[in-house]
């Protein structure tokens, strides 16, 4: 019974879901709409124990002084901060008139997320402008045809997406500007190959969909 | 020691351009055109280095790349903006919107993405406070709402739109953030409340008078999704496009926004916003040059850079090819 009942529940929800986007008609739209609560709710709960399981891995390596243990503390400490001033400015923002809520501007919280949150995550994501800068300098290479072809419609967008390719090119007709070749690879070229991929990812969502949901793919069941 | 210095250098030097250095710092064009003539010397230096056998390495680049992004800040050139066809079908989509109409607006991103994303999505709150839209906002990523307050505060600072005096609940609303990725979509396309029971503020759907008669998105006129992944985009494409028959724009990081071109030439957006690029020309089309329009030469130089190390690279590999 462990492994039927996930694959009966799969088979159920998975069934309602495709026939109330082709049929939306009770019982089926009543049942999508039942489900995707569940979802939510499930969703929700996802969040809670993703923020457990990291705080268990952080606690474990500094438990075990591992390699680097201190930054788990910090998440840890950074973590429950975090929980307790959020709770705080929720239970002092009740008494206010009106009531405000924890994330509203001007609280704690809010300060936090500002002033430490969001400059520390900026900065992580700006690295990758210099990582892409080096990695490009390291491994792009025109190698061959493809390469060089890709290298050469890299430039073409890369500059023709900025301002400084309709400079560099100011003294050719307007409509034969950077900006224009850059437009014209996004439309037809990029456009036919993003499609190409699409269409091959949807195949095989559909056929992974169509096993999982008649319980022929079962290795989310206990890791089979 | 030595892993000390590189950072302890770094913070002297900001705790200088933050206390010494007068504010606002802007550099006039002799000395901006001195100073990118010299980036411009120091690239083909380094290419006849490379040339005569001396490979760069990596922390060069990194200085270069610093360089290149921080110094155009403080630069004040104007530079040709093109509005791209994606970005004139959004804003002319917008245009035919009548004053009160009711627009979605959802906030799928988070801070790292926001220097990318916010100055559209800030512009985007403006226009639609100056064109009397009503804006109803929520988010699929948990600090979604949270940039969208920050987009708020950016309108509210404009002359034009603080006039106005815009009511919380009446002119605007923010439902806050609800897990549950594309399920949530679909559920709002049977009804809103079934998601959000309550806003961000606690107060109850049927409370809110901008929510009255908003049962699901037939009530709604437009919806503008602002994408740095997944939930985004797509998923409102397939489930709220697709299936219910939104009109859609959206705005998407650099890096997402190619993906979307299918959608946008297959009629299913409306108009796109393709990273910081975008942004600008959405500010530009809509009459406020911003934060977007301003970061363009920081992009352009950071571009030519990254395009110059990677020329560099291609001859040092071309010369090694030639002594073999």
């Amino acid at each position: 019974m462990k492994r039927e009942i996930p694959l009966i529940i799969t088979f159920i929800a998975g069934t309602v879901f495709v026939v109330a986007y082709f049929v939306p008609h009770s019982p089926f739209n009543r049942a999508e709409s039942l489900f995707n609560d569940w979802f939510a709710i499930l969703a929700a709960f996802a969040i809670w124990l993703g923020a457990l399981n990291l705080l268990k891995i952080c606690a474990l390596k500094v438990s075990r002084r591992s390699k680097d243990w201190y930054l788990g503390f910090v998440i840890i400490v950074g973590f429950f901060v975090t929980v307790a001033v959020g709770a705080y400015d929720g239970v002092v923002g009740l008494s206010n008139v009106p009531a405000t809520a924890f994330r509203d501007p001007g609280t704690n919280f809010d300060w936090i997320y500002r002033n430490v949150y969001t400059p520390l995550s900026a900065t992580m994501f700006a690295m990758l402008a210099f990582f892409v800068a080096s990695a490009s300098y390291r491994a792009f290479r025109a190698r061959n045809f493809q390469a060089t072809l890709l290298l050469l419609a890299g430039f073409l967008v890369m500059l023709g997406r900025v301002p400084v390719g309709d400079l560099i090119t100011g003294f050719l007709p307007p409509a034969y500007q950077m900006s224009q070749w850059a437009t014209w690879i996004m439309d037809f070229p990029q456009t036919a190959g993003q499609r190409a991929i699409m269409i091959g990812i949807a195949l095989g969502i559909i056929s992974t969909s169509l096993r999982v949901i008649l319980g022929i793919e079962r290795s989310r069941l206990e890791g089979e | 020691m030595k892993k000390l210095i590189a950072p302890v250098i770094i913070v002297v030097v900001i705790l200088l351009l933050y206390f010494v250095v007068p504010k606002p710092l802007e550099f006039s064009p002799v000395t901006s055109t001195i100073i990118l003539s010299l980036i411009g010397l120091a690239l083909v230096a380094m290419l006849i280095l490379t040339i005569a056998g001396k490979m760069i390495g990596r922390r060069t680049v990194f200085i270069f790349i610093a360089v290149a992004l921080t110094l155009p800040f403080m630069m004040n050139f104007k530079m040709p903006i093109r509005i791209t066809p994606e970005v004139q079908s959004l804003y002319d989509a917008l245009e035919q919107l009548p004053a009160g109409s009711k627009v979605l607006a959802a906030y799928d991103f988070d801070p790292p993405s926001a220097p990318e994303l916010q100055p559209m999505a800030d512009a985007f709150m403006t226009y639609a406070f100056k064109k009397d839209l009503r804006v109803i906002i929520m988010g699929l990523w948990p600090q979604g709402p949270q940039q969208a307050q920050l987009s708020i505060e950016a309108a509210l600072e404009d002359k034009e739109v603080a006039a106005k005096n815009l009511q919380y609940g009446v002119d605007y609303v923010n439902l806050g953030f609800q897990a549950g990725n594309e399920f949530v979509i679909q559920r709002m396309g049977s009804a809103f409340r079934g998601m959000f029971a309550r806003d961000s503020k606690d107060t109850p759907y049927d409370d809110i008078p901008l929510l009255k008669g908003v049962e699901n998105f037939s009530n709604i006129d437009f919806v503008m999704n602002f994408s740095a992944g997944k939930p985004g985009t797509q998923e409102w494409v397939q489930i709220a496009v697709d299936r219910f028959g939104v009109t859609l724009g959206a705005g998407n990081t650099a890096v997402q926004a190619p993906g979307m071109y299918p959608f946008l030439k297959g009629g299913q957006l409306v108009g796109l916003l393709g990273g910081m690029s975008g942004g600008a020309e959405f500010e530009l089309v809509t009459g406020e040059p911003g934060k977007a329009a301003g970061f363009m030469l920081s992009q352009s130089c950071a571009h030519v850079v990254v395009i110059a190390f990677i020329l560099i690279g291609n001859v040092a590999m071309l010369l090694a090819r030639k002594k073999k």
